[in-house]
């Protein structure tokens, strides 16, 4: 199908995310839409897919002008979306999933979806069960079901948005493999948009770069990769360098850890951290990296083993009132006891022992009720425990776990402040978040929402209530989804950090990120950390072989 | 707020009044009633004179007390269901003093039976509500469950105490304990069985309420709590502690409008005590969306609308259902077009604006 976007706008009240955007796409090839955060790439990828309407502008599929005013819309037609979280329902089965697509009227052809199911991932290598449930398959097996699903239903062009973030290096090839096959046998288009610009060298025949909402230009490849960064930001940029800093005394350490979920259970697991030591983790999705992060926050508990921070073990306040529901207990028996004695000598008859036994359960229940209510009182949680001593954690998830949406900013401030004060004060926590604002170059002012920012600024945000002094900051993806400039830009403020002592951990998807910023890797596989690694002295191939499960 | 602003804020609900107003007139005509006299009949029953008012009033306060503690525990996330049981346990809590303690020893005067009848029921309340927090701290039970079992237990706890312990001396009848003595009711307007000092303290606990939640760190904890339990967990929040806290907050209200309920609308204990108030309040509290202001006037418009029931059955031989059927209406259409902040809201795009500010 041939795709042709003529002077595509879109106005946001005072945004405008695209100015006139005219692009061309042929069938059979593979085409990269790049552009910095905020360059407008996924406002345009959106109206091509029917999830937002244009200001003013058309759509020619195969020269006919097309209007989708849904995304399901746009699918009929044959233009299909693979989202970056798969839009999928993970309660369900994949042949479940698959069938919410098709309205079938009453009775739904199981047998008929899954085998076109099968047919297509074994065409594509694909290894899918129709009959598993999603939530039990890696983000990477949800995409190429997400791929197999929009196959089936017909699409002619597809879009995959960033669709080699979090899945691992042989679903990657199994994808790219299957985005070439698509393009060269079956004629079809695809459109990637993507921030790793060695992936859009090494698959796409050309490339569109947006900036500031226009088409700055487009590139037919091979080229490399400094043209497309020049293309992209009209100058070269370097990754910042990092300094390196003497590490101190130790603040974090966890020795012969254990602990696991559902999924995954990881045994003696030993690490420390030093002062201004940045240690990186590194690993497939789900290999135990993000398990040992929560650890350490003491956010899931440690089946064995000890963690401390700066020598003091974090595992929770234990209430001083620990003991008091076994005196209710105790009570009750005692009560029981006396009733007995009386009723064997005949003080007590009949339906006074009844009374006797309701009147002793009431009472030792509300001393229960009461000894509760003391100890959720006076006890704390590792992870509050971890978090006064200094440590901090700051999770992938922003508006799942990391802020509060639909709070300001200045209520987020008022929140985080150590303020043991009974009222807050409101014009002093909007004068510090109108100072971090400033500092960490946020998009937004103190009365917004947190959930109207941007990715990108929702993640400046986290950092910035961060606290101080800070001993230990705990990273989960810290640069997922920013591109280079916004990238550096967080490093260089983690730099500052670590002159102050501040000890780093993070965990990252990005090899290259993960060598250049840190001094030792931490490499996970299957629940093992097979290697702790200088990050000064291993090449980027042989930590993908670790993270396959080489050990060093 | 000045009086300008409470207007503004209020005028978009007046359509739906009318609304609601219209499609029960439709309904009489269709019925062959006089939509006229059974209006009148309603607008006599609620405030058609100072008796009728005051009795508005009276039924009025409790439902009050009830809403003002759940905006507490709306605002942190939880479905308190378990209100209905928490005033109830409250009014036992009142009638356990005015019964055991007054009646034995009636030479205390009321300004010493009245405050400790009135904590009395706060604490009874805050203990129940507090049992539901357990429960679900605990025991994983969701506050919703727990409160639904609660609230049964309580009201066969009621049931048990008329028919056994606190039956009147002239025998058991189900229907209510003996009357209490005069010095430990609440002092009423004559006569009316409305109470002015349970309005001001209604009134009192609405206030603390809005300046709670505005500003005070733990009312801003209890919203974030509210809005996303992990997010303010990572924060820094202490989700149990502040669940316990705000359903005790909430229970001692209910347990308050229970003590008030048999103090001053009753004069002893009954069977019927809660009078649904716990549920009506759950149902305000949605309707208002958490505001404030709105629930203290939707809470006197259902009060006015149960009182004038009672009236137009008396006068038109209707049955009093049509205020549940003018109630019902009324929660349809709030539902409906209820959304008053984006009907009117001056700046709506703006969400979408920042959203794309730079992706």
């Amino acid at each position: 199908m041939r795709v042709e976007l003529q002077d595509i706008h879109k106005v946001f009240g005072l945004v405008h995310a695209n100015r006139g955007i005219s692009l061309i796409l042929e069938p059979g090839s593979i085409y990269a839409v790049l552009g910095e955060n905020g360059a407008g790439k996924s406002t345009l990828m959106k109206i091509l897919s029917g999830f937002q309407k244009p200001t003013s502008g058309t759509i020619l599929l195969d020269g006919k002008p097309a209007i989708f005013e849904t995304p399901i819309d746009a699918l009929q037609r044959g233009v299909g979306m693979v989202y970056q979280d798969p839009a999928d329902f993970p309660p369900l089965r994949v042949v479940e999933n698959h069938l919410l697509a098709y309205d079938t009227k009453f009775q739904l052809a199981f047998t008929a979806a899954a085998d076109t199911l099968h047919t297509y991932a074994q065409r594509f290598n694909f290894h899918i069960d129709p009959q598993v449930h999603v939530d039990s398959m890696t983000l990477g097996e949800r995409q190429q079901m997400e791929v197999l699903r929009l196959l089936a239903l017909g699409a002619d062009l597809l879009i995959l948005d960033e669709p080699t973030t979090g899945i691992s290096a042989e679903q990657k090839e199994a994808l790219f493999n299957t985005i070439r096959r698509l393009a060269y046998e079956d004629q079809k288009t695809i459109v990637l948009v993507s921030h790793k610009l060695e992936e859009v060298l090494e698959l796409c025949s050309e490339v569109f770069v947006l900036r500031q909402g226009e088409l700055a230009g487009s590139l037919k490849l091979p080229a490399t990769a400094n043209d497309l960064v020049k293309l992209m930001f009209g100058q070269e940029t370097e990754r910042t360098e990092r300094s390196p800093i003497d590490a101190g005394k130790s603040v974090l350490t966890l020795a012969h850890a254990s602990f696991g979920d559902r999924r995954l259970t990881c045994e003696s697991i030993d690490l420390s951290l030093r002062e201004s030591e940045v240690v990186g983790l590194a690993g497939l999705e789900g290999s135990g990296q993000g398990l040992l992060l929560r650890a350490a926050a003491g956010l899931i508990p440690l089946k064995e083993g000890k963690l401390t921070l700066d020598d003091l073990p974090v595992e929770g306040k234990r209430s001083p009132f620990f003991w008091m529901p076994w005196v209710a207990g105790l009570f009750f028996l005692i009560r029981l006891v006396m009733l007995m004695i009386g009723r064997v000598s005949g003080a007590i008859v009949g339906l006074a022992l009844l009374g006797g036994i309701a009147v002793a359960a009431i009472l030792s229940a509300t001393i229960w009720l009461i000894s509760e209510i003391l100890i959720v009182w006076t006890s704390e949680s590792a992870y509050h425990q971890f978090q006064k001593r200094g440590g901090a954690f700051v999770p992938a998830g922003r508006l799942e776990e990391g802020l509060v949406p639909n709070l300001t900013l200045t209520e987020h401030m008022a929140l985080v402040t150590p303020d043991h004060q009974f009222t807050v004060h409101w014009d002093r926590a909007e004068t510090s978040i109108k100072e971090l604002i400033q500092r960490y170059n946020i998009i937004g002012r103190p009365n917004s929402l947190v959930n109207e920012l941007s990715g990108g600024n929702q993640q400046r945000t986290m950092l910035a209530l961060l606290r101080n002094p800070l001993r230990l900051v705990l990273l989960e993806h810290p640069t997922r989804g920013l591109d280079i400039t916004s990238a550096n830009w967080i490093w260089d403020l983690f730099q500052e950090r670590r002159l102050e002592g501040t000890a780093i951990l993070f965990m990252s998807a990005d090899l290259d990120e993960l060598r250049e910023r840190s001094d030792r890797i931490a490499v996970f596989s299957g629940g093992e950390m097979v290697g702790l690694v200088d990050a000064n002295e291993i090449t980027v191939e042989d930590l993908g072989h670790m993270i396959g499960g080489q050990r060093a | 707020m000045n009086t300008r602003t409470f207007l503004q804020k209020i005028w978009p609900s007046v359509p739906i009044l009318l609304a609601a107003l219209v499609i029960t007139l439709l309904l009489l005509i269709v019925s062959d009633n006089s939509p006229l006299v059974t209006y009148e009949a309603l607008w006599t029953g609620s405030f058609g004179s100072a008796d009728r008012t005051l009795s508005t009033l009276a039924f009025w306060v409790p439902l009050l007390l009830c809403s003002t503690g759940l905006l507490v525990t709306f605002t942190a996330g939880l479905w308190n269901i378990g209100v209905e049981g928490q005033m109830v346990m409250g009014a036992i809590g009142a009638s356990w003093i005015a019964l055991r303690l007054s009646a034995a020893n009636p030479a205390i005067p009321g300004w010493i039976i009245i405050p400790v009848e009135l904590l009395t029921a706060m604490g009874l309340g805050a203990l129940w509500a507090a049992l539901a927090a357990v429960l679900k701290i605990r025991g994983g039970v969701h506050e919703i469950f727990g409160g639904v079992a609660l609230n049964s237990l309580a009201i066969i706890f009621t049931n048990y105490l008329i028919s056994g312990p606190w039956q009147p001396p002239e025998g058991g009848s189900f229907r209510g304990t003996q009357p209490f003595p005069q010095q430990a009711l609440l002092p009423l307007l004559d006569p009316s069985r409305f109470s002015p000092l349970s309005l001001g303290l209604a009134l009192l606990a609405l206030l603390a309420v809005v300046l709670t939640l505005r500003g005070t760190h733990w009312g801003l904890r209890l919203k974030a709590l509210g809005k996303n339990l992990r997010g303010a967990f990572i924060l820094g929040v202490s989700s149990e502690r502040e669940a316990i806290l705000a359903m005790m907050f909430c229970g001692a209200l209910a347990g308050l409008a229970g003590s008030v309920r048999v103090l001053s609308w009753f004069d002893s204990l009954r069977q019927s005590i809660s009078g649904g108030i716990g549920f009506l309040a759950i149902l305000i509290v949605l309707l208002a969306g958490m505001r404030p202001l709105w629930s203290l006037f939707i809470a006197l418009v259902f009060s006015a609308l149960l009182n004038g029931g009672t009236i137009v059955q008396l006068r038109t031989q209707l049955h009093s259902s049509l205020s549940g059927i003018i109630q019902g209406t009324l929660v349809l259409f709030v539902l409906l077009f209820g959304d008053f902040d984006r009907l009117f809201g001056p700046n709506q795009p703006q969400s979408e604006v920042m959203e794309v500010a730079d992706e």
